[in-house]
């Protein structure tokens, strides 16, 4: 099938780009009503305090106001993850950061359903914040949630494979370092926006800029107390989700609430500020790493401890902590493995998943590491990766199964077209290259709930015209899904795109797909429409073949043609033939499945990490320093990425360009900051972001083996590459003027601290000076996968 | 219209920081005068050799773009040229620029946030969330043309129910975050007058995070003027956002003015105005950082202006 692709593989525009240029999409908050109504949500103004009344009787008398919600009207808890289930939509008992809103009023506008919030008088017993890992692990005070496992600690995580005491014993250099990577939020261009709308039936449909409406198809089911057969999820075109969008969040149960008490269709727009708080971004992550290596370079142990600060809620957190450790076995061999994670509670909005989910913190620690480790053993940055590349069809030590690796390649090209070996060491003072490689799923193999089912389906209809009907509960969130569902069937049939009509996220419509979330999509959803396609095509080319009196291995179908590929003249349309068809067969419909294999390891907390393959990234970054006022200009960025085929390199190029901006924007300025026990700076200006004016060129190297597995071979491309910017940044920074700054971002003033220390002749490093004296639990011991690295000797 | 409706009116002329500010009901006006449609306000008259003057409604984009400012007052098109966004700068006006309300990130906030926090004395309470102790207001001054008309000894003409008044710019500043203006309430600021340019150099360095839509954290404007045989005949030099109003550091005239500018009174001039620098942790950056660069753009705004390496 892979032989001659028309369509896969071609830099073709977006099939919904048209829409978005022209302002016809229309997004949640585009949409209007009759009868619609305006609501607002009052956010908790304590970072931790008990709610003992809320009075709603000035509120309730504003002119305009038709319905008050607070947390009493929705008991039931709900949660993304099973372990969980934690949030209420509207704090009940306390409010748990400043702004996590604890009521909503409902008005005929916007205006004065703001001014009735201002009006809602809640009487507050305020209880002691805590506001960092640190403040949980010394202050005293109720905890912020009633479970976790213990105190303020959420969640505790102590994982060894193989035994790394051995393993750093065979080591001939091993170091320590410590690292922290500051949280940040996702920053999409469009606020969330919601509108629910409860029908006299007893129906909830709700439209919402949402990732996942199947987690928000299962939580309001399970907040509001509503069948799932009467809850309608659509998910509108989004503007940018980056992870911000996955979970069901306080707005949309709020939203559906307030339209079952009034009948009348109910909108929430957030506000710039409210979508900070509404957060589940990068978690802050303080990081102890350990590595051992041989004089050659290669690992012999490695030990990360992680300390994870998590926000009020659980949202995603017990994976984010397991996300720590997964991946860093997954780039280079590591023979013995040791990870220990915790997650604290803490009174700020809740992190959760942001592009990369869990790992670029991690990323950033070892990619560190490994160029102070090259320097002190005397061997290159390229060496010392690109020697000890994990291969191809192997395992890691944590079970993790690898199919398709290109990193190698990835890190010869990149370092090629970047010259990093006539730069690295040799630029004049101020200017410096860095390289940094990592590792990304395509897909969670295993779902979020535990069940069997697939992760995704796919429908398709033809109709008697020959247009081609596709439905998937997969969300376009700017990524490109649409453009790659309507590639893959248009591929597999033979049919132009215009034949394509797609349906997408709703729920009612669509056949379930888990969201848009962990690089899942293209692979699960690709490999899915494949199977409908393919199964239709059957029907459509045997019809064909009898009618044409052929072989059906004599035809090929392309360009809405079914032909005799020896003799093209010899042919009927697509439409022609799925008519014979749909009169052989009756009505042309066919769904397409895709669950991924079995990858789990044999032991507790496996679930995180496997997936059907793994993209490979490897980044130079280059860097101007002005050594007297510390600023830092990113002169270019060359990033190789293994994404296998690339569906549409255009839109793989965009994705990579769009990883590459949102990772700068961490390494050198994106700050989720608190002072007074509140976000300091939640708007668009305060918060910064790179600008256009920031932005670097940035050269993109598609590296393409086709995944065995993968739809026409492809894996993933929507987060992978974020990941080596930030350490490719640091990495830079310490060549062009010698100083380490071990935390993100790296902004001028550290620069300029680590200059002052390194001219007193201290060392030259702005950093953690460490991590907390945390006793993590004895450690799951775990025999590394037999066909792991075996470390040499051992 | 200002003076019937006293503290409940506005004057809005871009909108752009007026705007914004009414939406997180830092102002709460009960009307608005605009000054949009005034045609008189709109011009920029004179030349280099005379002086120039602009009206306090051209929009900072006009301010950044005439060969007349850029080439004979550089200073004035890059600051005008550095404000917020390009979007911004199509609707800003110079005037607004130089009226600007004083910023601060405890003020800078929505209602809801600064409720929480607990209200300042800027607005809504009583007192100063960046210096609790004080009795005052440490909000800053956030314009950029502000140190540069400073510098090129611009004037503004101000109209009012009384007349009218023409006040140097220095005067039209005062040392609080609360009320930083001398103009009346009733007062419209309604144009600029520059000296001519008569050989001044100018330059404005702009202190940010990144290379767009920023308020400076610190504007350092330098203007001089070089006598035929190299001596310094005209030397200011005004710190933009390390105060509640533009800081003049006078030993610029006191050392420069009579002599040749050389590397070493550049660097007691960049010292002194590191002394005066004012900075307080109520904007983007460390306020240590900013008062090192205070020390840093002076020096390197000084060297440019005179031609040193």
């Amino acid at each position: 099938m892979t032989d001659e692709l028309t369509l896969i593989g071609k830099p073709l525009p977006k099939v919904d780009a048209l829409g978005k240029v022209t302002g016809e999409t229309k997004y949640a908050d585009d949409l209007a009503m009759p009868r619609m109504l305006h609501a607002k949500i009052l956010g908790c103004h304590y970072p931790h305090a008990r709610i003992k009344h809320i009075g709603t009787a000035r509120a309730q008398a504003l002119p305009g106001v038709v319905a008050i919600i607070t947390g009493a009207d929705l008991p039931v808890k709900y949660g993304n993850l099973p372990v969980s289930q934690d949030e209420t939509g509207l704090a009940g008992d306390k409010g748990r950061f400043v702004g996590d809103p604890i009521a909503a009023v409902a008005a005929v506008d916007e205006e004065t359903a703001e001014r009735a919030i201002d009006l809602i008088d809640v009487e507050y017993e305020e209880l002691p914040a805590f506001m960092s890992v640190e403040d949980v692990l010394t202050k005293e005070g109720e905890p912020i949630q009633d479970y976790g496992d213990q105190g303020n600690v959420h969640k505790m995580v102590a994982l060894e494979f193989g035994d790394t005491e051995s393993g750093f014993a065979a080591a001939d250099y091993v170091r320590e370092d410590t690292f922290f990577y500051q949280g940040n939020t996702h920053l999409p261009m469009e606020e969330h926006a919601v509108v629910a709308h409860y029908t006299a039936d007893g129906k909830l449909t709700l439209w919402s800029s949402t990732q996942c409406p199947h987690y928000v198809h299962r939580a309001l089911s399970k907040a509001l107390a509503i069948a799932p057969s009467r809850v309608r999820i659509i998910a509108t075109p989004v503007g940018g989700g980056f992870g911000g969008k996955s979970d069901p969040l306080p707005h949309e149960v709020a939203a559906a609430k307030l339209s079952m008490i009034t009948g009348r269709p109910v909108k929430i727009a957030l506000t710039r500020e409210e979508v900070f708080y509404a957060h589940r971004g990068r978690h802050p992550v303080l990081m102890w790493a350990k590595t051992g290596v041989r004089k050659d370079g290669s690992i012999t142990a490695m030990h990360f401890k992680t300390f994870l600060d998590g926000g009020a809620y659980g949202s995603y957190g017990v994976a984010s902590t397991y996300y720590t450790g997964a991946l860093q076995p997954v780039t280079y061999k590591v023979p013995t493995y040791k990870f220990e994670g915790m997650r604290a509670f803490t009174n700020k909005p809740a992190c959760g998943p942001k592009r990369g989910h869990g790992t670029p913190q991690p990323r950033f620690g070892m990619e560190i590491q490994l160029d102070k480790i090259a320097e002190a053993i005397g061997i290159s940055p390229v060496d010392i990766r690109r020697k000890f590349v994990v291969d191809e069809n192997s395992y890691t030590v944590n079970h993790l199964r690898i199919t398709s690796c290109a990193l190698g390649e990835c890190i010869d090209k990149v370092a090629a077209a970047s010259g990093f070996n006539d730069k690295h060491r040799k630029l004049p003072f101020g200017k410096g290259v860095g390289l940094a490689c990592s590792s990304y799923l395509s897909g969670a193999g295993l779902p979020i709930y535990w069940n069997n089912m697939p992760h995704t389906s796919v429908q398709i209809k033809i109709d008697r015209g020959g247009g081609v009907a596709v439905l998937c509960g997969s969300t376009d969130i700017g990524q490109g899904s649409n453009s790659v569902l309507a590639y893959t069937v248009a591929e597999v049939l033979g049919v132009s795109l215009d034949a394509i009509q797609l349906t997408v996220s709703d729920t009612d419509l669509t056949p379930i797909d888990l969201g848009s979330y962990s690089s899942r999509v293209t692979f699960m959803m690709g490999n899915a429409a494949i199977e409908a396609a393919s199964k239709l095509k059957k029907l459509i080319m045997e019809a064909a073949a009898e009618k044409l009196q052929l072989p059906v291995e004599a035809l090929a179908a392309k360009n809405n043609s079914i032909y005799c590929i020896d003799d093209e003249r010899r042919s009927l349309t697509f439409a022609q033939a799925a008519q014979l068809a749909e009169a052989k067969h009756g009505g042309l419909g066919a769904m397409g499945s895709y669950t991924p294999p079995k990858l789990a390891g044999p032991f507790r907390g496996s679930g995180v990490g496997p997936s059907p393959a793994y993209s490979y990234s490897a980044c130079v970054a280059q860097v101007d320093v002005d050594p007297e006022t510390g600023e830092i200009k990113v002169e270019k960025i060359w990033i190789a990425h293994d994404c296998g085929r690339a569906i549409n390199p255009l839109l793989v190029i965009g994705q990579t360009e769009g990883s590459v901006y949102m990772g700068l924007g961490e390494a050198l300025m994106e700050e989720q900051d608190f002072r007074r026990n509140q976000h300091k700076i939640p708007s668009l200006l305060d918060y910064k972001s790179l600008t256009m004016m920031d932005m670097p060129e940035v050269e993109t190297i598609l590296v393409e083996p086709i995944d065995p597995e993968g739809p026409f071979g492809a894996k993933e491309a929507g987060q992978g590459p974020l990941l080596p910017v930030p350490p490719a940044v640091a990495n830079a920074v310490y060549d062009a003027v010698g100083v380490r700054i071990d935390e993100l971002p790296i902004t001028a003033d550290k620069v300029l601290k680590a200059l002052a220390l390194k001219a007193e002749g201290k060392e030259p490093r702005v950093g953690p000076k460490g991590v907390p004296s945390f006793v993590f639990p004895e450690p799951v011991r775990v025999e590394p996968h037999p066909q792991a690295p075996k470390l040499r000797g051992a | 219209m200002l003076s019937e409706r006293g503290a409940e009116a506005m004057i809005v002329a871009g909108g752009t920081d007026l705007f914004p500010n009414m939406k997180r009901r830092q102002f709460e006006p009960k009307s608005l005068v605009s000054l949009r449609a005034i045609a008189e306000l709109q011009r920029v008259t004179g030349d280099a050799d005379s002086g120039l003057t602009i009206g306090a409604g051209v929009t900072l984009a006009q301010v950044s773009r005439p060969p007349v400012i850029a080439q004979s007052y550089p200073a004035l098109a890059r600051a005008a040229g550095d404000v917020s966004t390009s979007q911004l700068r199509n609707t800003g006006t110079i005037g607004g620029n130089l009226c600007l309300d004083t910023r601060c990130n405890y003020y800078n906030q929505t209602y809801h946030w600064r409720k929480s926090i607990g209200f300042c004395m800027k607005k809504d309470g009583d007192i100063c969330l960046v210096a609790p102790g004080g009795s005052r207001c440490w909000a800053a001054s956030s314009s950029d043309t502000a140190p540069v008309m400073i510098a090129l000894g611009a004037s503004v003409r101000l109209i009012g129910p009384r007349g009218e008044r023409v006040i140097p710019v220095d005067e039209l500043y005062r040392d609080d975050g609360k009320d930083h203006l001398t103009k009346a309430a009733d007062e419209i600021l309604t144009e600029i007058l520059i000296p001519p340019a008569n050989g001044l150099r100018s330059v404005y360095l702009k202190l940010r995070r990144r290379g767009s839509f920023d308020f400076p954290i610190l504007g350092v404007a330098v203007a001089l003027r070089l006598a035929g045989d190299g001596a310094c005949a005209y030397a200011k030099v005004v710190l933009g956002a390390v105060g509640s109003r533009p800081v003049v550091v006078p030993q610029a005239e006191s050392i420069l003015i009579g002599n040749r500018i050389t590397p070493e009174s550049v660097e007691s001039v960049a010292q002194a105005a590191a002394r005066l620098a004012k900075p307080m942790d109520n904007t983007d950056s460390v306020l240590s950082y900013r008062k090192k660069m205070a020390h840093v753009f002076t020096a390197r705004a000084l060297k440019e202006a005179a031609g040193l390496p």
